[in-house]
């Protein structure tokens, strides 16, 4: 079966940036969409292989129950507000909610 | 139960923090992050510091596993945790640990279930792990506020997550659930319900077949009912009207006691779930599990079948004890130094509640020991105290916290045994009462007036039964 | 060339700074005058720490004097790719996004390095969030091949490999997601290793892929890369996927030269995307290793036809994921504006923040992993890498290595792929397959062809990264290649 030479569309695309947070213009989804579908038409190469009753990789070695003791540490928040771009006090300030 | 409310369908899906772990789910960081200043309870992994990574809490394991197993939940053998990705300002990466049923994944256990008292299963498809968010605070509301203020001091915190069938019938079959549930988390030790925040609650509820109403942000079990009451209402009030409920969130806001519909932009959720592999799978053998069984505190189930074995409480008293672990532990202390736990019981079960209710407080804020109940128990069995008198006793020490016995030699509350002080006393209320004995004579009914009014003046300390004898003796005589 | 301290071998200098022959001092501040020199024109550093190396060494060379131990790294000058945490030092991932952001912790592998005495001279360029081939996609500028300055150093620990190369330091550490330290050991002529995952600790690593990556050494020799990995692998308790094994030991093991190799040539690495010099350069190490005695044998990994494609499904569905904490609260770019909401200054903080590949691989990721296309991508890439890590073990079962070509290409133009990624990320055709099997692999200099370093890929199976330091040490030893670094020799 062939496939679509294009198989996301524009509003797909707008769609993506929404999901990830990713301010586009209207330039940007134009030219963003061909080199997406350029990728995609190449990624279709995968569907030749047959993985019937193939199960995932997801974990390359099989290392299972790694835990650790539930020993509490000092926490180390001192450093960590240092690189906080806008803060209230010791709060993490963000944007309004609506 | 009318057939109305079986119209009604509610399911709930209940976060839980296992408030006794000592450090976060992922990281060492203290649990305790209650009161603390804000992000001072943090560290690289939960803030989502660049290059930190996520290493699981062995205890949260061991407790989930009790949890599951209590709650009758089939118990995974063999999972792995996935990422829930979506952007949130509490969100520290930006993704959720948690688990997933899907794509090679099993949530933690499936397919438990709680029993109402009626006999009634509620389902529990699915129980999971999971990492809570931080908290988030506004200038006013959330709607109005300018900016927002985030603490990560809570990001981390081991929750698990239960979620039921649309099983409960009636915002009252939810609060019994989630009573029960409690009493089981408790009985766990995994978790200190007083602590703010430490459950959570999401609720759906549909009437009639109607949309499915989904309410967020409960913030305890108490408000469950009052959320749920609040949506039944509302829905049945539009249905009147011939208005259709439409499928939605709602928020519950537990200031105003209404839900409200936020009229936020309904995005599409699409999670993206898939693999963290920054954690390995976790396996669990049938011998941990049995370990864990072995090594499980009494739930309230057994505890209940062993009040009535050991403390001679009917079944009824017996469940109602262990319905809250405080209760039931309170009771048993002072069943335990009674000689009389029967008693205790029945104090407990059924004289405490409504005068708790009636001040609007908890057992746990009065200023009485268990001690005190026993010593009052006591004196009722071995007849010292007329049930009457005992109540007066009761609520003498519920308000004042003075020992039972001192009350009642302040009062002189005594049951009046000898039978010549009765016979002088019913004498009196003949005397005064002319008219009554008169009524007495032709219509039975009327010898309760002169009861009524010998228990008034001996305030209740002679036995109701001794009474009546003396009295049907004296008006047969006249 | 004149004989300069910075000429001699490290795994031989690391034995003269603590015997005294060589000062920490004298070596530290030779190396600071090159960068001096020749950064400007390579580009390889993003943060060069000057006063607090200096004063390391002073003190080192002092304990030296005094008798006391010190550590296997003493004295030496190390450059970490600017994707791995040292703590109170920028780490900026080559982001506009992390450009101000100060890494609050030490990675474990820092922290090992610094236990060792090592002096941590700089953090190195890279391609932004360690996702390219060329190190041209960094905020702060491309790095150049110090070979030919017009060309790529490869990537994405081209500042790394680039940093060795042009010996502006004598160790470094890189990232290697799908070949990102062996491409540009191979671009740069030097040594880079990618060990087995869970071989090295990941914690302080800043994620691309994290199923798929780990920090590796290089270093202009084999013997030099073994010393710095013999200090950093090893379990971690903050990595949960470290392997849990005692650390293995690899600098002494050229003691004994090797005898038995059983070599497999696998078909599919050296397909039609392969340049014929870099083919030649391959069967001729091949040729002369055979010469010594050792056997090869062709062999065929089918499924390898489709470990690129898969290699970017997985590691960009990853990417997607790992780069959403990037929102500007906590850290990193913030647009600072009070009228927006939280969605619009996300947004707007990650469009700015980050650079077009990186936003290209983020859209592309959340693509493969949204509903309605996880199965077919996603789901289906992993599948696939179950099928690549069974041809591995077969041929494993056979082969003690394989022996491949590193890169298929020559070192290429500045910009020359710029504009089609789907070229830059054929670079990666060779390395992904030991990424998505997770085994180690190691890239030695083999050659030049028109003065452009190539580079031998070995793969062994996995934690047999010995083999790999003793069948590449038979290699650097039997392949004699001009070590000058072109244009740069002489400066
Ligand atoms: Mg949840
Ligand atoms: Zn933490």
């Amino acid at each position: 079966m062939k496939t679509p030479k294009h198989p996301i569309s524009e509003k797909e695309v707008s769609h993506l940036a929404e999901l990830a947070r990713l301010e586009l213009s209207g330039k940007d989804v134009t030219e963003m969409r061909l080199h997406l579908n350029k990728i995609l038409d190449y990624f279709k190469m995968i569907d030749e292989v047959d993985t019937e009753g193939i199960s995932p990789t997801y974990h390359v070695f099989d290392l299972v129950n790694v835990l650790r003791d539930d020993t509490p540490h000092s926490p180390e928040s001192k450093d960590l507000l240092e690189n906080v771009p806008k803060k209230k006090g010791r709060y993490i300030k963000a944007p309004r909610m609506i | 139960m009318s057939s109305e409310s079986k119209k009604i369908k509610i399911g709930l899906e209940v976060h839980c923090q296992l408030t006794s772990l000592k450090t976060k789910l992922f990281c060492n960081s203290p649990s305790d992050y209650r009161e603390k200043p804000p992000n001072t309870n943090i560290c690289p992994v939960c803030i989502g510091t660049p290059g930190s990574l996520p290493v699981l809490n062995r205890n949260a394991l061991n407790y989930a596993t009790m949890v599951a197993s209590s709650l009758n939940f089939e118990i995974m053998s063999h999972m792995i945790f996935f990422r829930k990705n979506y952007f949130y300002p509490d969100m520290s990466k930006n993704f959720q640990i948690t688990q997933y049923d899907r794509a090679g994944g099993v949530p933690f256990a499936i397919n438990g279930y709680i029993l109402l008292n009626d006999g009634r299963k509620i389902r529990l498809g699915r129980m999971q792990l999971e990492e809570d968010p931080a908290k988030i605070s506004y200038d006013g509301t959330i709607e109005s506020s300018s900016e927002t203020y985030v603490d990560y001091n809570r990001a981390g915190i081991a929750l698990i997550e239960i979620v039921t069938e649309p099983d409960l019938e009636s915002p009252s079959d939810a609060r019994e659930f989630l009573n029960k549930l409690s009493s089981i988390l408790e009985h766990l030790n995994v978790l200190d319900l007083g602590l703010e925040g430490s459950v959570r609650c999401d609720a759906n509820i549909s009437h009639r077949g109607g949309k499915r109403v989904e309410i967020k942000n409960i913030s305890s079990f108490k408000e469950v009912e009052r959320a749920l009451n609040f949506e039944m209402t509302r829905q049945k009030s539009l249905a009147s009207k011939g208005i259709s409920v439409s499928q939605e969130t709602r928020h519950w806001d537990d200031v105003r006691r209404i839900t409200i519909s936020l009229r936020l932009k309904e995005e599409e959720q699409d999670y993206r779930y898939f693999p963290e592999t920054d954690l390995v799978p976790v396996t669990l053998s049938e011998t941990f599990i049995e370990k864990i069984n072995h090594d499980m505190p009494e739930l309230p189930k057994e505890r209940e079948i062993r009040f009535q074995q050991e403390y001679n409480h009917s079944s009824e008293i017996a469940r109602v004890l262990v319905k809250d672990k405080y209760l039931a532990d309170y009771s048993e202390k002072a069943a335990k130094e009674s000689i009389a736990p029967r008693e205790v019981g029945i104090l407990l079960a059924v004289n405490l509640p409504p005068f708790l209710n009636e001040i609007g407080k908890d057992l746990k804020s009065l200023d009485v020991a268990p001690e005190h109940f026993a010593e009052l128990a006591d004196m009722i069995s071995k007849g010292e105290v007329s049930r009457r008198s005992a109540k007066t006793i009761f609520l003498e020490m519920l308000k004042t916290g003075q020992k039972p016995r001192n009350i009642f030699d302040k009062k002189g509350l005594d049951v009046i045994s000898d039978s010549k002080s009765i016979e002088d006393i019913v004498t009196k209320i003949f005397k005064d009462n002319p008219e009554a004995v008169k009524d007495a004579a032709k219509d039975t009914k009327a010898i309760n007036f002169l009861l009524g009014k010998i228990m008034q003046e001996t305030q209740g300390r002679v036995d109701p039964s001794i009474a009546t004898k003396l009295v049907k003796q004296k008006l047969s005589v006249q | 060339m004149t004989a300069r301290i910075l000429d001699i071998p490290v795994w031989e200098v690391v034995k003269k700074i603590a015997n005294q022959e060589i000062s920490s001092e004298d070596y530290i501040s030779e190396t600071l005058e090159r960068i001096q020199k020749i950064d400007p024109k390579i580009n390889a550093y993003i943060t060069v720490i000057k006063e607090a190396s200096l004063d390391k060494a002073l003190e080192l060379d002092k304990q030296i004097r005094q008798g006391k131990t010190v550590g296997r790294l003493a004295g030496l000058p190390i450059a970490i790719k600017d994707s791995i945490c040292v703590k109170n030092i920028k780490n900026t991932c080559g982001s506009r996004m992390l450009e101000n952001f100060v890494a609050p912790y030490n990675a474990t592998v820092a922290d090992k390095i610094i236990r060792e005495d090592g002096i941590i001279i700089g953090k190195t360029n890279l391609d932004e969030f360690a996702m390219g081939t060329s190190t041209e996609h960094s905020y702060f500028g491309a790095t150049r091949n110090p070979w030919d300055s017009s060309k790529v150093p490869g990537g994405s620990s081209g500042g790394s490999a680039a940093s060795i190369a042009s010996f502006e330091a004598a160790l470094a550490l890189g990232s290697d997601t799908g070949g990102s330290i062996r491409s540009p050991a191979s671009f740069c002529s030097v040594v880079g290793l990618k060990p087995t995952y869970g071989a090295v600790s990941r914690y302080g690593l800043v994620s691309y892929s994290n199923s798929l990556e780990q920090i590796g050494p290089i270093a202009r020799d084999v013997r030099s890369t073994a010393i710095l990995m013999d200090c950093i692998n090893g379990h971690d308790i903050r990595d949960s996927t470290s392997k849990n094994t005692v650390p293995q030991r690899f600098a002494d093991i050229f003691k004994n030269t090797v005898k038995n190799l059983k070599i497999g040539v696998p078909n599919e690495f050296f397909g039609e995307g392969v340049q014929k010099e870099v083919h030649k350069s391959i069967w001729n190490v091949i040729h002369k290793i055979e010469k010594l005695g050792f056997h090869y044998e062709k062999t065929t990994l089918p499924l390898v036809k489709y470990a690129l494609p898969a290699y970017y499904i997985i590691a960009m569905s990853e990417a997607s994921s790992n780069l959403a904490r990037y929102d500007g609260l906590r850290y990193g770019f913030n647009v600072l504006k009070n009228n927006l909401n939280w969605n619009t200054t996300f947004s707007k903080n990650r469009r700015n923040g980050f650079g077009d590949e990186v936003r290209q691989r983020i859209m592309l990721g959340t693509y493969t992993l949204s509903a309605g296309y996880f199965d077919q991508y996603y789901l289906k890439a992993q599948k696939i890498r179950t099928l690549i890590k069974q041809d591995f073990d077969r041929a494993f079962k056979k082969f003690d290595i394989l022996v491949v070509p590193s890169m298929p290409i020559l070192p290429f133009a500045l910009g020359e792929k710029l504009n089609d990624p789907l070229s830059l990320y054929m670079c990666d055709i060779n390395t992904v397959p030991a990424n998505l099997a997770g085994i180690p692999s190691i890239s030695i200099p083999c050659g030049l062809s028109s003065g452009l370093p190539i580079g031998v890929q070995i793969m062994a199976p996995p934690f047999r990264e010995d083999l790999l330091f003793k069948a590449g040490y038979l290699f650097e030893e039997n392949v004699t290649i001009d070590k000058s670094v072109g244009e740069f020799t002489n400066v």
